[in-house]
């Protein structure tokens, strides 16, 4: 039985990478959200500019799942190099959908599925003459085609267009062509799937948008005004969102000149230098980067700590070690991140979910730089950094003010209030510093990575040194308190089972426990935000006998610093792992779930 | 890096600068390094060239790496913010710090093992970028603080105080600044004041990547027969190309050389150099003029100092980037938060 669905299935196209596919899928994809219907879109591109395979998955969900759910109901098969994993991938019942230019034997097909062949080849060739018009247009024709056989409004695909090219008439019009061309072959050839979208309501006044430009734009809102930065897969698409927004919004008025700086370093560590040199002198500086980008600065973050300087670090998360899957997605430096640098250093972490919190987080973590005096990374990923996301709306109170922390300004000083660097003042671990050049005799101090005493005068004296690092844990405490708190969802019944996650994977979380439920399992959840872990997680570790540990790398690296963090029973926490790259999917999530749960050998004694 | 404080005693009738400051408000802690190090010598120059222009202390940032030159900044400008960085990479915190405040004076004290060897990327690129500094590469050959390395700056053929002999190729931080676009380039010796004091209040008054490439030979571990970073080696093979004065702008200028000998050149800040030639064909506003002077010398063994490049209508990073003229770190979030509304507008063309 051919499988039948109505907004609720997933197409996945498969492309060859350069062939311009990445924005006629995503415009296939904006025109079911303008249908009302939500969906979930994910590149999954190679370390490539032309020619190696690449994919783009669209989940339409009227039910807003918004995590990946597994499997594939539609595949367009548009690359003969992943031709027979591509077809292998199709649910039983599904489609797929194929270039039946050239004639293909039955053994490349499956008795299972539904074939549909258009001639794209043939048509193209036919109509245009130039080979990249040939290409280009290619993938407007199937897209033309996917309409006409799922139901989708063709009127929402020209008004795409015609935003697309605004202005260039003649292009929308050759556009609109071959999207017609592709619909009236369907309607001719073939007739509609039992896959369908419909128009629905769904959608509300949630936004669209990938969690770089989200993450940059919060740090506009947060008051950045120093970017140093270094090309980096994912995260070079944050810095030249920041670049793109500031020159919107930060250019003075009259003078036309900049409100901000942004140096495209010549690498990792000089970025951070720039931000942290910025930072010492009380600019509001980032740096957006990946893995590799984190071993860089190690040193540098390290001197951050010690030295207490402000700085934002936005790690948009990769596949490691080395080089490792530099396109794929993964939450695996978190390690790297928590415990940066030589020596005894840790570093507050933010951890959002959704290019909504990236906003948030991404201004938050500013006010949290200078409140702290410290580094404060924000733990993006690919997966939410480089895919558009539906997401709440951006919001803004206008009445927030940046918290510039403990500063000392040219009043205080004159008014000789004593001022010492390092010096313990309110019980929170966080001394006073001032900005060079505010006072002629006053305030000036020497800043270094040795050893210190209150006072900013070098000392090796080991009591002078251990009273420096227990402050430094005191004022990790004081973060405990400051930076967001987890969100707790309880089961529908009481139960002694949890999971714990964080990041990109909550939406296949929450999703999973919705099915693990409808099997009768009832798991209550904790979804971490940050890093130093407030009490409340410790809380529900406590409340519960078993929990689960959901993440994105292959060492439980979230689990591992709650062990570490909160000196928990290891056997209490077991791993649920997803690590080869693609985003986790809700069916990975419930059935290795269920697995656990249900296999009484790995099942400890329940404590009542 | 001591923690000796100086006495603040001093003459009652020490003469006051412009500012109302004397020479020992210029000055900072007690110098930890060896007696006769060069280092100390041009520290000595940094306060009597602050003391001169009239500078405020406060107003310069003096920024340094690691090693014994990067110590130095403690010991002088003691009202100062200093920030003693990591290993090779002052350069890069420095065009952080620049880029948050424009308004103050960066002094960026280097030596040739953070420079030349682990920083060489870094001195590199801040030069190219333009920024608004004076940097200062404390240059003895030698690593002192581990104990006689030979560094990157190290001449071929010389010989260490252990007696070895580098066979590697000595860079030449000179002609590596003229090549990445430094405006304003010269090379001293920490043995002579005379010169080193006008060359550092020029450097101070440029708007520009300015570069002194000073000699300063290492009592400790580099001035021994053998080596071409001896006082005895730099007195005998120093071939300055120039004298100079730096005059103020608020002051008449005089002239005290012989006409058709003496070179004046206006700055941006309105100080005009007074430059006074001693190798008759030399032109310091010939980029490559002076690299291929500055080769030809090298291969004698001579070490050409004065005032090497000038390019008194620099461009400064933050001309560049066209940054506004306020301070960055100054800015509110009345200037730097675009606000609710604008947030509407995005959202709306996000759907």
């Amino acid at each position: 039985m051919p499988l039948e669905a109505l907004n609720d299935f997933v197409v996945k196209f498969a492309n060859v990478n350069g062939s311009g596919s990445a924005s006629t899928n995503g415009m296939f994809a904006k025109a079911i959200l303008r249908m009302g219907v939500p969906v979930a879109a994910r590149n999954i591109f190679p370390s490539n500019i032309q020619g190696l395979p690449t994919w783009f998955e669209v989940r339409i969900t009227e039910a807003g799942h918004l995590g990946r759910r597994g499997g594939v109901d539609l595949m367009v098969a548009m690359n003969p190099q992943t031709w027979d994993r591509d077809v292998a991938e199709i649910e039983a019942g599904g489609y797929l959908f194929y270039d039946s230019t050239k004639p293909l034997p039955p053994s490349k097909f499956r008795e299972d599925i539904t074939v549909l062949g258009v001639p794209l080849t043939a048509m193209c060739n036919a109509a245009y003459q130039l080979p990249r018009e040939r290409q280009l247009f290619k993938n407007i024709i199937y897209v033309g085609a996917l309409a006409a056989l799922l139901d989708i409004e063709i009127g929402v695909i020209e008004t795409l267009l015609s935003e697309q090219f605004a202005g260039k008439e003649r292009l929308i019009k050759a556009n609109v062509a071959a999207l017609h061309m592709g619909r009236d072959y369907v309607a001719e050839h073939l007739s509609p799937l039992r896959l369908r979208v419909r128009r629905a309501d769904k959608v509300g006044d949630r936004i669209y948008v990938e969690g770089n430009a989200a993450a940059a734009l919060g740090a506009v809102y947060g008051g950045a005004t120093v970017c140093a930065w270094y090309p980096i897969t994912p995260s070079t698409s944050l810095a030249e969102a920041f670049t793109g927004y500031c020159e919107d919004l930060r250019i003075e008025p009259r003078t036309d000149k900049a409100r901000y700086a942004i140096v495209q370093a010549e690498d990792e560590i000089a970025s951070i230098g720039i931000v942290i040199g910025a930072g010492w002198n009380g600019a509001r500086a980032f740096t957006a980067t990946s893995g590799p980008g984190i071993s860089l600065m190690t040193e540098f973050i390290g001197l951050s700590y010690f030295a207490e300087i402000p700085a934002v670090i936005f790690d948009v998360q990769r596949g490691g070690p080395s080089t490792g899957m530099p396109t794929r997605t993964q939450q695996a430096d978190l390690l790297a991140a928590a415990y940066s640098g030589h020596g005894d250093s840790k570093h507050p972490l933010l951890l959002p979910a959704d290019p909504g919190e990236c906003f948030e987080m991404g201004s938050l973590a500013f006010d949290l730089a200078d409140r702290l005096q410290t580094t404060i990374f924000v733990m993006l990923d690919l997966d939410i950094g480089m895919n558009e996301w539906l997401t709440k709306p951006f919001e803004w109170d206008d009445s927030r003010k940046l918290d510039r922390g403990k500063v000392m300004t040219y009043d205080d000083l004159e008014a000789g209030r004593d001022f010492g660097r390092y010096l313990e003042v309110d019980g929170d671990g966080i001394p006073y510093r001032t900005y060079p050049g505010t006072h002629p005799t006053k305030g000036g101090y020497f800043t270094r990575g040795t050893s210190r005493n209150p006072y900013a005068r070098y000392s090796e004296e080991g009591s002078v040194y251990v009273g420096n690092m227990e402050r430094l844990l005191r004022k990790f405490d004081t973060a405990r308190g400051l930076v967001p708190a987890p969100i707790r969802r309880d089961a529908k019944r009481a139960t002694r089972d949890g999971v714990i996650f964080f990041g990109s994977s909550t939406p296949a979380v929450h999703e999973a426990l919705d099915a693990l439920e409808h099997r009768g399992l009832h798991l209550d959840a904790l979804r971490v935000r940050a890093y130093p872990f407030p009490d409340e997680v410790f809380a529900f570790v406590a409340a519960h006998d078993r929990i689960f540990v959901i993440e994105q790398n292959r060492d439980g690296q979230l689990r591992t610093l709650l062990i570490n963090e909160g000196d928990i029973d290891p056997s209490r926490l077991t791993a649920v792992l997803h690590y080869d790259g693609t985003p986790i999917t809700a069916r990975f999530i419930s059935s290795a779930v269920e697995a656990l749960m249900t296999d009484r050998r790995q099942v400890p004694e329940a404590a009542e | 890096m001591t923690y000796i404080t100086k006495p603040q005693l001093h003459h009652p009738k020490l003469a006051e600068n412009a500012l109302g400051y004397t020479r020992r408000d210029y000055e900072g802690s007690v110098s930890t390094l060896c007696a006769g190090c060069g280092h100390d010598s041009i520290s000595a120059a940094i306060i009597q060239a602050c003391y001169e222009l009239d500078l405020p202390p406060h107003r310069i940032a003096k920024l340094s790496g690691i090693g014994c030159s990067s110590k130095t900044p403690d010991y002088f400008l003691g009202n100062s913010h200093g920030f003693n960085t990591v290993h090779g990479r002052m350069p890069s915190v420095l065009t952080g710090a620049n880029l948050a405040n424009r308004d103050l004076i960066y002094l960026g004290v280097s030596g040739d093992g953070d420079s030349a060897s682990i920083g060489l990327g870094q001195f590199a690129h801040s030069i190219r970028r333009g920024v608004n500094m004076l940097y200062i590469v404390e240059n003895n050959g030698v690593y002192g603080l581990t104990k006689g390395q030979f560094s990157a700056t190290s001449d071929k053929g010389s010989k260490s105080k252990k007696g070895v002999i580098n066979h590697d190729a000595g860079i030449d931080l000179v002609s590596l600044a003229l090549q990445m676009g430094a405006t304003f380039v010269a090379r001293s010796f920490s043995g002579d004041k005379a010169q080193l004091v006008p060359l550092i209040k020029a450097a101070l008054s440029h708007r520009g990547a300015a570069f002194i490439d000073c000699v300063s030979p290492c009592v400790q571990f580099n001035n021994h027969a053998g080596s071409t970073k001896s006082y005895d080696y730099v007195r005998e093979h120093n071939e300055a190309v120039n004298r100079m004065d730096l005059i103020p702008h608020r002051d008449a200028i005089t002239v005290d050389y012989a006409p058709g000998e003496t070179v004046p050149v206006t700055q941006h800040d309105g100080s005009v150099l007074q430059l006074h030639k001693l190798a008759a064909h030399y032109d310091p506003s010939d980029r490559i003029g002076a690299l291929a002077y500055l080769q030809s010398r090298q291969a004698l063994g001579e070490i050409v100092t004065g005032l090497l490049f000038l390019d008194p209508e620099a461009r400064d990073l933050h001309e560049n980037l066209g940054t506004v003229s306020a301070p960055l770190n100054t800015l509110t979030e009345r200037e730097l938060t675009p606000g609710a509304a604008a947030l509407a507008k995005l959202n709306a063309s996000l759907r």
